[in-house]
């Protein structure tokens, strides 16, 4: 993939609403009055984010059908998320050690915060 | 609110990566796991096997940090970089340069803590020097990359974000 590429797939994924698209195509392809209805956005604005979609390589669209349907170009995505994953995977490892840490702390706090309690009553 | 215990992860503009993290805690205990060494080596040392053997935190502005991880074949891996903001316990804003880089320059990274209905949301800035050294961070090679299939390409999208806002965004 080349640089300039990787660069406009970042760039596309960005968006929410093209997300949200990306999203709808994985599950099968549909064409652009189908991606626009759950969108409260016209046409043309969802047109528009298809044709960023499309320069990025993210989807394709055939030429010679009526209806000329998107569908999801899963390479370009499955290059560009590989990265974001793994360094996902690798700080989620980190956190989940984190969430079992605070949980001792917490625990730990709340019985000093006991014992100052206890003594005081004494 | 974002769910406890979900990573979000997405680059902003054209020379940053955010990462977003909730933790079931109050803002001053995630802080101390942050900043305290002998709490980081507990979590902070990456791939199962890995340790952290070199733990040295700056706790100033002007103070360098500087930390080295060991994998199981021996393999180290060392950063370190200059404190440039510190606020306890909100916020710390830092350098990093790796010892052996992939990515031309330095980044700087911002780390901040809000605290919300006693849980605290961490957000992890890493901010390029040019877009050039994010591409080349995002180019790293992954020998272990996984082939994603479809169905988890769309769990992957199907974040909070991903979903339609509503809103009549422009195609930029």
């Amino acid at each position: 993939m080349s640089p300039h590429r990787l660069d406009s797939t970042f760039a596309a994924l960005a968006d929410p609403t093209r997300r949200a698209i990306l999203a709808r195509l994985a599950s099968g392809q549909a064409s652009v009055t189908e991606l626009a209805r759950p969108f409260a956005m016209t046409q043309p604005a969802i047109s528009k984010h298809l044709r960023v979609l499309e320069r990025a390589g993210l989807i394709s669209r055939r030429r010679d059908a009526q209806r000329r349907p998107c569908r999801l170009e899963a390479k370009p995505l499955a290059q560009a998320t590989e990265w974001l994953e793994r360094y996902r995977q690798f700080w989620e490892g980190n956190f989940q050690r984190l969430d079992a840490l605070l949980d001792e702390l917490k625990t730990g706090e709340r019985n000093a915060r006991k014992k100052k309690r206890r003594r005081a009553k004494r | 609110m974002q769910k406890t215990g979900t990573l979000k992860l997405e680059t902003r503009g054209d020379r940053e990566i955010v990462m977003t993290r909730v933790f079931d805690a109050p803002r001053k205990l995630v802080w101390d796991a942050l900043t305290k060494p002998e709490l980081l080596k507990r979590w902070f040392f990456g791939p199962p096997g890995w340790s952290l053997i070199v733990c040295e935190v700056a706790l100033h502005v002007g103070a360098t940090y500087r930390y080295v991880w060991r994998g199981p074949d021996g393999t180290e891996m060392g950063m370190g970089g200059v404190c440039r903001e510190f606020v306890p316990p909100e916020r710390a804003v830092c350098t990093e340069k790796f010892d052996n880089p992939w990515y031309p320059g330095e980044a700087l990274v911002t780390t901040t803590l809000v605290e919300q209905a006693g849980k605290t949301t961490l957000t992890l800035s890493v901010l390029y020097q040019s877009r050039e050294a994010r591409e080349a961070v995002l180019k790293t090679p992954m020998e272990q990359g996984v082939a994603m299939g479809y169905d988890r390409l769309a769990e992957l999208l199907a974040s909070p974000s991903a979903q339609a806002t509503g809103k009549e965004a422009g195609a930029s």
